[in-house]
């Protein structure tokens, strides 16, 4: 399988309260289901169908996805951060498979 | 029966609309009703209002394969009174799903971007639900040159 690399990007400190704008790009070909190979047969689908971002712990916001998301889902999101932490990303592959990636956060 | 000119054209008339109607849907296409029971789905019985919420895509994407989509909501995002979820819908699909935003008030804000597949020219429906019980609703049309659903 391609190898899944997640991509993002989180601003380095931020001031107490502050709305940041995450961006997380991840490589995956989310294949829909709907698609055809050259002898005709469909191929399967795989997407990755789950994705959440945690702050020291809490969700801060998840989504569901469906085969309608392009290949290489991005995703730009908004977080309020009143402390210093972590965030943590995981994107849920349909065969179960988590990639998760993490990020700290410093206050201003 | 005998054929008359005006049965004749009738007739003509009948099947070049069933053959129309019949690309129209496809094999697997959803269509504008699919989408609505959707958003009927998601809202839970409550009719949707319109404003407050803001669906932003553009009028016409070149590459249906990656149309950016972007939804905000106006709302103060506290602890009692925020965003719980934004669906989006396109109802000319193979199926009317794209994506589901969960929020919480953690996320400062009720705003999300991501990018999607249309397969041919339709509407873009986002449909948000609040703490309180509110669903509102905003629809655009995206004219799509090349469509993103491969086949």
């Amino acid at each position: 399988m391609a190898t899944v690399k997640p991509r993002v990007k989180v601003p380095k400190s931020a001031s107490a309260g502050e709305v940041i704008t995450i961006k997380t790009l991840i490589s995956h070909p989310m294949e829909s289901g709907q698609r055809k190979d050259k002898e005709g047969n469909p191929i399967p689908r795989k997407i990755i169908n789950k994705f959440t971002c945690e702050f020291n712990g809490q969700t801060v916001f998840s989504c569901d996805l469906d085969p309608a998301v392009s290949a290489n889902p991005y995703l730009e999101f908004t977080a309020k951060v009143n402390e210093a932490g972590t965030f943590k990303f995981a994107w849920v592959d349909d065969d179960g498979s988590v990639y998760t990636h993490e990020q700290e956060i410093a206050l201003k | 029966m005998t054929l008359t000119r005006r049965s004749m054209l009738t007739l003509s008339v009948g099947a070049a609309i069933g053959v129309a109607a019949g690309m129209r849907t496809g094999p697997a296409a959803a269509s504008a009703e699919d989408a609505m029971a959707k958003v009927k789905e998601f809202a839970g019985g409550a009719e949707p209002a319109t404003g407050t919420i803001t669906l932003d895509a553009p009028e016409i994407a070149e590459n249906g394969n990656t149309v950016p989509i972007s939804v905000s909501v106006d709302s103060p995002m506290t602890d009692d009174d925020y965003v719980t979820s934004v669906a989006i819908y396109a109802d000319g699909n193979p199926s009317p799903e794209v994506i589901t935003f969960n929020f919480t008030p953690l996320s400062g804000e009720a705003s999300a971007t991501t990018r999607m597949r249309l397969a041919k020219t339709q509407n873009v429906i986002a449909v948000a639900k609040t703490s309180k019980g509110g669903v509102f609703m905003d629809k655009k049309e995206v004219k799509v040159t090349i469509g993103g659903c491969g086949g």
